[in-house]
């Protein structure tokens, strides 16, 4: 063993080693670092004792305070439940066609809703439940199939077009890619997006508007209105599931679509399903005030024409 | 001999001319094509030098260097290509559209991640430790690096791995194993090099004329040895086909979560922080000119620090469908990790007694302190996120984010670029980097991208927890997960930016290598002649 020897700067005694000139003081260990390190470990002890942990040949020690992660969770979710319980009890019950804004029960409705969809729907719908290309906005007065609470609430439930449900909502538009002429399909373009566009070219919709009559009124009715039956979009309004440009008119015309949308009651309970479609109307009822009152505030004479011609789809 | 190295050469060339045509996916497939083209310029190399004469042996006395300083390069450039892609992602997260349509699905997000996740700690990281280990055992033991060219191996071998890993991520080959990305047959590769890199290390340790093994090597050694049970044993899979890169975990379930983050968090206990405390036992005191604090310390934490970060790997998995008895562990055993984790801090920076007016001049031993400090800050905020009630608000947030990179950033990178300043000028044989001001550059550079990095983090990551987990009175949550994303953009932004000031550090200090390197030549280091007190161990 080498020479140990006093560090100057720090009056400390070397351990007598080097290595490529690095050599060690003989420092104790300092106390409060000891201290705290017998402080976790006696803390650790406790802990051990107290919760689960020691794993034994079957299953582990279950720890003297009885305490378990999922049966914290389970209780915290109970402890809603019970609270809850007589405003659930009464959103089963409840004819909701009659529920009026305001009152408790249409009031825990929607933020019972709001809390499915924001989990469930936004994923599609989008957060504030404005939609995306394919995906309906909720918050406009425009339904597909149906915009009073029965309606909603059966197609939550049963789905669009998919496989698992054989209630869903089910149409199916032709490709009239293969059936009709290119000239036929850029004339019937040309009416639809003339429904609610101020420029287009007159003529050419007039020409459409017989390939209409022949082929798509049979859906979409005389007037171009829609019909929720069938799920058939009004395509006399401005507002669009895939785009209202000719080139994407077209692509519906020639390809058709196909939208789908699964069957929540497969997976929601009857409570959740009704409460996100009191949440769905209210978002539409809102929107449409809101809408009405924007229309008034800004009320330019042609931004209150477009609107209305928007309303009732009236071809100029 | 060289004969035997032909026919091998051969029928690896022969073996993965085969997988190019049956190959069942376009990563196999490339890799097929690399590994054949290397075997094959390795086999006409071979065969234009036999009959040769062979090459003289090297000069006694000379300490094996030019592996270092083909580590040394390698880290610069592997942290350089690390940083651009981390910065590149995290933009990304602000700016999906960053997310290109013509370069889908290569450089989507998804495929990106594990790139610079696995560029920046086992790319960069990896060639940092391997580099100075080689270094310090030499130095510490008194000898030349035993097993002749097998240093040469572990080196070409280990960017080898890094090349097939970082290819098969951007091909779409993946066990989808967090830091364990890498698919069977770079798995196996990585086995055999790191169980070579372990032989050579073992090797000129039991051949050592020190009497002692210094406390560098103590860490270096739990590191090599530690990580190649690991890898191993987190990595069991059987091939779907010898053809194709596609493999099936053994384990399956809450097994596999469990051997993941038990890998997971020693990669990080005995990668990052073993094997770079052993960095640090070296190039502190050495930098720093004075002798180690507390002998007694560095037993003590090195003992309790491999001894309790093995434990903690179930903090990662509280609240899932691992029992609470193994995630309790965890926790309890984090805890107690705390003050061994900080016995390396305390060490480090109590060896700075009498030095620390030489930090006023000092810019590298600036760094070295900067890191041992985000070294403490780290592994106090370790066990603080592995409490049960604390990870429930940190758990999948980006705080977890904040805190690996407040440790990888401030601790992994901060003693890594000081050791390569320590390093650059030794080897090619000049007095010191060619700009000292450039280094203090870095250093605030570096310093702050961290602070940017790190509060953003913090901020974003207790927000997304505190969004999450908001009830209203009737217990419904109040808000949508994208809600949680809008609320972080501007966070996200100046973590970006962040990003950007660490990556433009680095890339001065690679100028700055790279006129340091210009002005000098490879250099041999002489070992020293063995004195009396020295006596070989046996």
């Amino acid at each position: 063993m080498a020479d140990k020897k006093l560090d100057e700067e720090t009056g400390t005694e070397t351990t007598g080693h080097s290595w490529d000139g690095i050599e060690e003081l003989n420092t104790p260990l300092p106390r409060w670092w000891l201290w705290t390190l017998y402080a976790t470990i006696v803390w650790g002890i406790g802990y051990t004792i107290a919760y689960p942990a020691w794993p034994m040949i079957s299953g582990a020690t279950a720890g003297v305070l009885g305490y378990s992660t999922r049966a914290a969770v389970a209780t915290d979710i109970a402890e809603h439940e019970a609270k809850n319980q007589g405003l659930v009890e009464a959103l089963l019950a409840a004819d909701l066609t009659t529920l009026s804004a305001g009152d408790d029960l249409h009031r825990y409705a929607v933020a019972r809703g709001g809390s499915v969809f924001r989990a469930q729907c936004s994923q599609c719908h989008g957060a504030g439940a404005a939609g995306a290309v394919g995906y309906p906005n909720l918050l406009d007065d425009d339904w597909l199939w149906g915009g009073d609470i029965e309606s909603i609430s059966a197609t939550v439930a049963h789905g669009v077009r998919n496989d698992t449900d054989d209630d869903a909502r089910y149409s199916e538009m032709p490709a009239f890619g293969d059936m009709l002429e290119d000239e036929d399909i850029h004339a019937v373009v040309e009416y639809v997006y003339g429904l609610s566009s101020p420029d287009f070219d007159k003529a050419l919709a007039e020409q459409g508007a017989t390939v209409f009559a022949d082929n798509c009124s049979a859906c979409h009715g005389d007037t171009a209105q829609g019909d929720r039956e069938l799920g058939a979009p009004n395509l006399a309004d401005a507002i669009w599931l895939y785009g209202g440009s000719r080139e994407t008119v077209e692509e519906t015309v020639r390809n058709a679509r196909y939208g789908v949308m699964p069957a929540w009651g497969q997976r929601l309970g009857q409570a959740d399903i009704r409460a996100v479609s009191v949440y769905d109307a209210f978002l539409g009822r809102r929107r449409v005030d809101r809408l009405a009152a924007a229309i008034c505030a800004a009320a330019t004479p042609e931004a209150v024409l477009f609107a209305k011609r928007r309303r009732f789809g009236a071809l100029a | 001999m060289d004969y035997i190295k032909l026919i091998l050469l051969a029928l690896v060339t022969f073996f993965a001319a085969i997988g190019v045509n049956w190959a069942h996916d376009l990563a196999y497939q490339v890799h097929a094509v690399l590994i054949m083209l290397i075997a094959f310029v390795m086999f006409v190399r071979v065969l234009r030098r036999i009959d040769e004469a062979p090459p003289a042996p090297p000069v006694e006395g000379i300490y094996f260097d030019g592996v270092i300083r083909a580590g040394v390069i390698a880290t610069a450039f592997w942290g350089i290509a690390g940083f651009l892609v981390g910065t590149f992602i995290a933009f990304q997260l602000a700016f999906p559209a960053l997310n290109f349509d013509w370069g889908q699905p290569f450089t989507n997000f998804g495929r990106l991640r594990p790139l610079h996740t696995s560029a920046v700690i086992f790319a960069f990281g990896g060639n940092a430790l391997i580099a100075t280990s080689f270094y310090v055992v030499q130095r510490t033991s008194g000898v030349r690096l035993w097993g002749g060219k097998a240093a040469w191996f572990v080196f070409w071998g280990y960017q080898l791995f890094i090349v097939l890993a970082a290819t098969g991520y951007l091909l779409g080959a993946t066990q989808s194993k967090e830091y364990a990305e890498p698919e069977w047959y770079v798995d196996l590769w990585l086995t055999l090099v790191w169980l070579t890199y372990l032989a050579v290390y073992l090797g000129t340790i039991f051949h050592r004329r020190e009497k002692h093994i210094y406390v560098a090597n103590w860490f270096f050694l739990s590191f090599i040895i530690t990580v190649a049970m690991l890898h191993v044993i987190n990595n069991l899979s059987i091939p779907v086909s010898i053809w194709g890169s596609k493999s099936v975990q053994v384990f399956s379930g809450v097994q596999d979560a469990m051997t993941q983050w038990w890998y997971g968090h020693n990669a990080v206990g005995f990668f990052l922080t073993a094997g770079f405390l052993g960095m640090m036992y070296y190039f502190v005191p050495k930098q720093a000119g004075r002798p180690v604090y507390s002998y007694k310390l560095s037993i003590i934490h090195f003992w309790a620090l491999i001894f309790l970060y093995i434990w903690a790997g179930p903090h990662h998995l509280h609240y899932t469908a691992l029992p609470d008895w193994a995630s309790t562990l965890g926790m309890v055993f984090s805890i107690i990790l705390w003050m061994p984790s900080w016995g390396g801090m305390i060490n480090g920076l109590m060896t700075l007694q009498g030095a620390w007016d030489k930090l006023r001049t000092d810019p590298i031993l600036r760094m070295f302190v900067l890191s041992l400090g985000f070294y403490g800050m780290s592994t106090f905020e370790g066990p603080m996120m592995s409490i049960r009630a604390v990870n429930s608000l940190s758990h999948y947030t980006d705080w977890t984010i904040g805190h690996v990179h407040s440790g990888a950033l401030g601790w992994n990178g901060m003693i890594t670029f000081a050791c390569l300043y320590y390093l650059t000028p030794k080897l090619w044989g000049r007095k010191q980097m060619y700009s000292l001001s450039a280094i203090s550059w870095h250093f605030w550079l570096a310093t702050l991208g961290i602070v940017l990095y790190a509060a953003s983090m913090w901020v974003t990551g207790i927000m997304e927890g505190l969004m999450w987990r908001e009830v209203d009175d009737q217990g419904f949550l109040v808000n949508s997960f994208a809600d949680t994303v809008s609320a972080k953009f501007p966070m996200y932004v100046v973590r970006g930016l962040g990003g950007v000031m660490f990556l433009s550090g680095a890339v001065i200090m690679c100028w700055n290598m790279w006129m340091t390197i210009r002005r000098g030549s490879p250099a041999e280091a002489r070992m020293p002649t063995p004195s009396a007190s020295a006596v070989p161990a046996e």
